[in-house]
């Protein structure tokens, strides 16, 4: 993992993007932070935070991708609740509420995708 | 020319204002300033107590922010009015500024009221009504449980619905609460004495301590100078608490009113007419600042009705003041309440029925007229779901039985009452029966999404949502317009013609199929139903292609998911029947991987807490000792229950066991709409519960009885008789055809009992089918059972064969063997299970996976 320091935000390498398959997601660690990838038909990467807000689980890679209208979104694999993979936010929560302590979206982190590599940005302090 | 309105008060009742001035005023008539003193922009204050399961007090905001944003529109948070000069029309602000105004609207709310008890203002005494008032009292918790080594301790004054609302939030903090009432009785403003009664129970249930018809005399320090203990009446020691909220109602934030030459009602409240203005022609009040009717109301529907007359007023309309319904359906620390109509029988002659079960703590009662035909009102506790229903009933007639409406949904014949078209269906925006059925009729609207926009109903609480879809539907059903059957938003047709479809077209890829079928990408509820037709056609292996993203996670891995986001592994022991080293295996690799174990109810062992990295590893040992997956988590064929039968047990008549496996070993892997259960029984004692499954066999002396459509689970049924008396090889021929049918027919997570139920002519006509083949699709449904019979494969023993589907099993790309951080087991009765969240944040016995010793 190489890691490239600019004044507020670092940018992790994390795999090949060969390595992510169409509409099936895959998890990096990223740091402490775990972030789902997801790579789409279209070719564009997305990624967000693994952790499920209504179940506490890192499981956000393993969701079902698909569309809500023109919105990409991912289906959390626990309680099913939709989220967008543009920002993140939960476009469903199937009358639950997310666990004590967070809330219903999930992050969104910049994506890069260079030379055949896939890399995050995370904001420092992250 | 444009006119300026200034609103006072940023809540709920001055944003219902400024929403619909800006929604009706087409012309752009007005502008509106709202002096806001909160810091923040109005937001949903029934819903504060949702701060408390985590959700963030932005996504409390009420609205479409766009709203601030019109140019027609300015909001200045944390800016009170201070005076108000009628002449000069100004109003002047805490920061000094004196803003003009052509109409002027007071929507200043209430607020929490403190009776003049001593200790009142200790640090450590708290009220409820703003998100910064909640925030505080987190904290102050917060702090108090990470400096005391003991739990915290709290007392709510007032048992009343904010009361209530407080005490749900300290539990949920985990403070030992009490709650003290002056009254002899809870919520005693929505509740009788029965409601109270069962209300108590319910809460003493939860853990809640409940004192009635105490007084509270004076909060006492502790040595630290906070709050220490409340002091009761007649007590001889105060009640030990290290906080204290306070929630003995509210009072109207009139303050502007009087100086100003406006007069207030004789318990508060700016004083208006049934058009919500005051004397001043120029100036309104709504919401519960407003004295209407002589009295104010404290309820946001009413609020909101009153911002509507306002608006309507302003734009030269005649609304008036309808009355105020102070129906309410709350859920307080999850318990349901609800009141409507004349819910303490005040009427002349008014009747009461009681339905009140002790057991499963539930209190309901209808009020009648006297001659116990029409609905006056009513009281729910412990149950309000048929609230929806009810409170539109109010003043119409409930038929001959009126007792019918208070048992359980489901339980008994409700009776079909048509709801007369001025029924309010929806309270919180005032909507009709005759309204919703309009939408229906004249606007065309034809899904709930639909009706919703249409009519607002069922956009605030939620709560009359079942009765405007029931409404729809009958509404569409008259007019020979079908409701939509539809799968989701990118499929127009139901499993059942899609799976005909696609068996029918051929195709056999996902992005075939939805360029062709559907629209868009897909998602999770129509993708793994394509994936289920696809395997059902053509067998081929769950992971085939670009069906592995189609899968959910269950199918994608091939394994369970639990709560923690790790597997459960079942392998298939058909029929029950194990060999001795077949356990010794399971046992041995549960205790390599640290897995837990457990005996399921469908006879085989279930292996816990697996995480994605290791089941290939853990596969590959079952594999090799000779075992194969069970499918426990596919819509699948799962087991086939067997009893011990005529090989051993001295009642049997056949051999059941034999009987079992075989059948297992034949519809291993089959896909279907649900998942499949079959049982078999040597003898009509039926201790493989046979009937209770989706298809069992009971032996006879002659040979098999077979039943069909038994289910478990959420609506239990018996499996009923398709065929007596039959030798093992027509059982297993209609068997194959009864399966094969279903599979084809049914639709999406339809289990076989509502599917038989549903079919048209019923057990009847599947008989004809499937036994007499009456459709001559006999012979199609043989071949297609025996294609699936001969291609079966184990899906586990061919992914391991395979690299590519391999790397999928990885748990970070750029980690592959790195577990999940995330997860914390605590060791139980010799076994290990997932921390709960207070394990996790004090517990001491958390073993991280990675470094899970291996019990030898
Ligand atoms: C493990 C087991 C409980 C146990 O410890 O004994 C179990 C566990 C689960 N059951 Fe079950 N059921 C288990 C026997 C049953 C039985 C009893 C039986 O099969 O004899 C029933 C009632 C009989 C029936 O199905 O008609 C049963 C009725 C359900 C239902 C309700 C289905 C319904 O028609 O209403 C669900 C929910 C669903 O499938 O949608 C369910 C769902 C589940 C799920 C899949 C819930 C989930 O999505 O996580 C659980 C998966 C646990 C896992 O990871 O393995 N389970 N479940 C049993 C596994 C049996 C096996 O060896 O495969
Ligand atoms: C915890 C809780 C739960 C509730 N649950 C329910 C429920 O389930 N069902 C139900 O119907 N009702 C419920 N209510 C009551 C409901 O919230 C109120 O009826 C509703 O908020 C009233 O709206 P309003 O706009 O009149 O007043 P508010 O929402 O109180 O808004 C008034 C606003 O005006 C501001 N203000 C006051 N004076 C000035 C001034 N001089 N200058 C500028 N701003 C000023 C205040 O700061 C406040 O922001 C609940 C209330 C609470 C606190
Ligand atoms: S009964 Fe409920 S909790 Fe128990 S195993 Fe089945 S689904 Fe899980
Ligand atoms: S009654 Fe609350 S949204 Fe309809």
């Amino acid at each position: 993992m190489t890691s490239v320091a600019s004044s507020q935000t670092t940018v992790v390498d994390v795999c090949a993007y060969d390595r992510l398959t169409p509409d099936l997601g895959a998890a990096a660690l990223v740091g402490d932070v775990q972030v789902a990838l997801f790579r789409l038909p279209d070719g564009s990467v997305h990624a967000l935070g693994n952790v499920c807000p209504f179940s506490g689980a890192a499981v956000m890679s393993r969701g079902i991708t698909g569309t809500r209208g023109e919105v990409p979104t991912v289906a959390s694999p626990v309680y099913k609740q939709v989220f967008s993979l543009l920002d993140g936010r939960c476009l469903d929560p199937m009358g639950m509420e997310p666990r004590p302590g967070r809330g219903q979206d999930l992050p969104v982190y910049p994506v890069r995708v260079n030379d055949g590599r896939v890399a995050i940005e995370l904001v420092d302090g992250e | 020319m444009t006119e300026h309105v200034v609103v006072v008060g940023g809540g709920m009742v001055a944003h219902r204002f400024v929403e619909a001035l800006r929604a009706r005023d087409t012309e752009g008539a007005y502008a509106v300033t709202v002096l806001a003193e909160e810091p923040r922009a109005p937001y949903d204050r029934v819903g504060l107590s949702a701060f408390f399961s985590g959700t963030a007090p932005e996504d409390l905001a009420l609205g479409d922010p766009a709203l601030w944003e019109d140019p027609l529109v300015a909001l200045r948070l944390g800016d009170p009015a201070t005076g108000l000069d009628r002449d000069a029309r100004t109003v002047t602000t805490a920061s000094g500024d004196a803003v003009g105004y052509d109409h002027l609207v007071l929507a200043t709310g209430s607020y929490a009221w403190v009776p003049p008890l001593p200790g009142a203002d200790l640090p450590g005494v708290f009220v409820y009504r703003t998100v910064e008032d909640v925030v505080a009292l987190r904290e102050w918790v917060q702090e108090r449980a990470a400096s005391l080594d003991r739990p915290v301790r709290g007392a709510v004054v007032g048992g009343g619905l904010l009361g209530l609302e407080a005490a749900g939030a300290l539990t949920s903090l985990d403070v030992a609460t009490t709650v003290v009432e002056f009254a002899p009785r809870l919520m005693a403003l929505q509740v009788d004495e029965g409601g109270g009664q069962a209300l108590r129970r319910i809460i003493e249930g939860l853990g809640v301590d409940v004192r009635t018809g105490a007084a509270s005399e004076a909060v006492e320090p502790a040595d630290d100078g906070t709050v220490g203990g409340l002091r009761l009446t007649g007590d001889d020691d105060p009640l030990p608490v290290d906080v204290v909220v306070v929630a003995t109602g509210v009072r109207p934030r009139d303050e502007l009113a009087a100086p100003a030459g406006l007069a207030v009602g004789p318990r508060g409240g700016v004083l208006v007419d049934e058009g919500c203005r005051t004397p001043d022609e120029r100036v309104y009040a709504v919401g519960e600042v407003a004295c209407i009717e002589g009295r104010c109301l404290g309820l946001v529907a009413p609020g909101y009705t009153m911002a509507e007359i306002a608006v309507d007023r302003l734009l030269g309309g005649d609304a008036t003041f309808p009355g105020a319904d102070l129906s309410t359906k709350l859920k307080l620390l999850g318990v349901d309440v609800a009141s409507f109509g004349d819910a303490f029988a005040t009427s002349p002659g008014a009747l009461e029925i009681v339905h009140s079960d002790p057991v499963s703590g539930t209190y309901k009662k209808l009020v009648l007229s006297d001659d116990a035909r029409v609905l006056l009102g009513g009281i729910l506790v412990g149950d309000a779901s048929s609230y929806a229903s009810l409170r539109p009933m109010v003043g119409a007639e409930l038929g001959d039985d009126p007792g019918l409406w208070l048992v359980p949904e489901g339980a008994g014949a409700r009776p079909q009452t048509e709801l007369p078209d001025a029924a309010q269906v929806c309270s919180c925006n005032g909507v009709s029966a005759g309204t919703i059925r309009a939408s229906v009729v004249e606007d065309g609207c034809h899904d709930l999404p639909a009706v919703k926009a249409c009519t607002r109903a069922g956009t605030s609480c939620g709560s009359c949502v079942p009765l405007v879809k029931k409404l729809m539907s009958v509404e569409m059903a008259k007019a020979g317009l079908t409701v939509s059957s539809a799968m989701c938003e990118h499929f127009a047709m139901a499993r059942a013609e899609l799976f005909n479809a696609v068996m029918v077209s051929g195709l056999r890829r996902w992005s075939e199929i939805v360029e062709r079928f559907g629209t868009g990408r897909g998602c999770d509820i129509c993708k793994p139903a394509v994936a289920s037709i696809l395997a059902t056609l053509y067998n081929e292996h769950v992971l085939a292609e670009d069906r592995a993203a189609l899968q959910d996670t269950n199918d994608r891995v091939m394994a369970n998911m639990q709560k923690d986001g790790t597997y459960s592994v079942v392998p298939r022991v058909p029929g029950g029947e194990i060999r001795p080293e077949q356990l010794v295996l399971i046992g041995e690799v549960a205790q390599e991987f640290g897995l837990y174990t457990k005996i399921t109810g469908g006879q085989r062992i279930d292996l816990f807490g697996a995480r994605l990295e290791q089941l290939p590893a853990i596969w590959q040992r079952l594999v090799d000792g000779g075992l194969e997956s069970g499918h426990a988590y596919g819509k699948a064929l799962r087991t086939v229950k067997s009893c011990v039968g005529s090989s051993w047990c001295r009642y049997g008549v056949q051999d059941s066991v034999g009987m079992a496996v075989a059948m297992e070993l034949r519809y291993r892997g089959l896909r279907s709409p649900h998942k499949l259960k079959l049982g078999v029984s040597g003898c009509a004692r039926e201790c493989a519960e046979a009937r209770g499954k989706d298809v069992g066999l009971i032996a006879t002396e002659n040979g098999w009885n077979v039943y069909v459509g038994g289910n478990g689970g959420f609506t239990p049924r018996h499996a009923q008789l398709l065929v007596e008396d039959v030798d093992t090889e027509s059982a297993v021929r209609i068997v194959d055809r009864y399966l094969m049918y279903y599979v084809r027919t049914a639709d999406r997570l339809q289990r076989t009992a509502p599917w038989q139920e549903d079919h048209e002519g019923g057990l009847d006509r599947i008989r004809e089918i499937v036994v007499d083949d009456a459709l001559g699709i006999g012979a199609d449904l043989d071949a297609q059972m025996a294609r699936h019979v001969d291609s079966y494969e184990d899906e586990w023993a061919a992914v391991l064969r395979d690299p590519e589907r391999l790397r999928q099993f990885s748990s970070f790309v750029n980690a592959p063997d790195t577990p999940d951080p995330t997860l914390a087991y605590v060791e139980e009765r010799g076994q290990r299970r997932p921390a709960t969240d207070e394990e996790r944040a004090h517990g001491p016995v958390l073993i991280a996976p990675a470094t899970l010793e291996v019990r030898s």
